[in-house]
């Protein structure tokens, strides 16, 4: 999957660009309002604005309890939303402790916080890991590096098309002297997803 | 019997495979189907649902062997020919 780079993959360009002429001839897309669309999309899309609402969680314990309870609303007082996409999905905060880890899948395909946060990652999307998150997540957290000791409960959120689910990592000790923007620098993609600490 | 996308359990796949660093995509053709499918969407031409569910009725050998966006776009075109948009003979004409 993805590794190929010959000729099946040079002749899948051609049929998309293909494709897209007989779109173009039929009013349905233009390729330059496409090419705008997306830059904008990623632009404004990506995991930063994740580390940046769980900076502020860490920081501030009443913008926690808000993002907490609603999502979608609390984003906004960090200046991003839910809306970028085609519909508004249900944005689920879920919060790391001592006791409790979570990780977040979409067994059935690839639901993800895609208007916040961006595309997903291309092993979010496998089978190998929405086959196995679900029936042994601990292994599945070994082998991306991060050993959570057996304590501590792990919680497998499956997104859905209404729900998408953002994980608020633990704040790593050692880290109070450290600002809400060297905060966010700490948070990862893989630690809104669940699979890493931070 | 489930359709293939229903993955969830399951048994016999290979390892987890990650990129360091990876990109949002990694061809522009994939870039492509992306934003294509959103102005689709956008234009009404299929809603939401209707694009997932064209993802999840591919044929299992299909669905398994192909890759994320060549999924995207097997779905895309399957929609097309359904809505009318082009026929199948336009949409394998490349």
């Amino acid at each position: 999957m993805g590794g190929d780079h010959g000729g099946a993959a040079a002749s899948l360009a051609a049929r998309v660009r293909h494709v897209e002429a007989l779109l173009e001839q039929r009013g349905l897309v233009d390729p330059l309002e496409l090419d705008r669309a997306l830059e904008a999309f990623l632009a404004r899309a990506n995991p930063d604005n994740g580390a940046r609402l769980v900076a502020r969680a860490w920081v501030d314990p009443g913008f926690r309890a808000r993002l907490l309870l609603d999502g979608n609303a609390a984003i906004g007082e960090v200046g991003v939303s839910m809306g970028g996409g085609l519909q508004e999905q249900r944005l689920k905060v879920v919060e790391n402790t001592a006791t409790t880890h979570n990780v977040v899948v979409c067994t059935l395909c690839s639901c993800y916080p895609v208007a916040l946060l961006g595309p997903s990652p291309t092993w979010y999307k496998s089978e190998a890991y929405r086959s196995r998150v679900v029936r042994d997540p601990r292994s599945v957290l070994a082998e991306f590096g991060f050993a959570l000791p057996d304590a501590v409960a792990i919680t497998v959120w499956d997104a859905s098309a209404e729900t998408r689910y953002l994980v608020v990592p633990r704040r790593p000790e050692g880290t109070e002297g450290l600002d809400e923007r060297a905060l966010a620098d700490l948070v990862t993609r893989d630690g809104l997803i669940g699979v890493a600490a931070v | 019997m489930g359709r293939i996308n229903d993955v969830g359990g399951m048994h016999g796949f290979p390892p987890i495979e990650r990129e360091l660093d990876e990109p949002p995509f990694h061809a522009d053709w994939e870039a492509h189907v992306f934003a294509m499918n959103r102005a689709l969407i956008g234009r009404g031409v299929y809603n939401l649902d209707e694009f997932r569910d064209a993802v999840e009725r591919l044929p299992a050998a299909e669905y398994l062997a192909a890759s994320y966006y060549e999924r995207w776009f097997r779905a895309i075109t399957a929609l097309l020919v359904a809505k009318g948009v082009c026929t199948a003979e336009e949409v394998a004409g490349g």
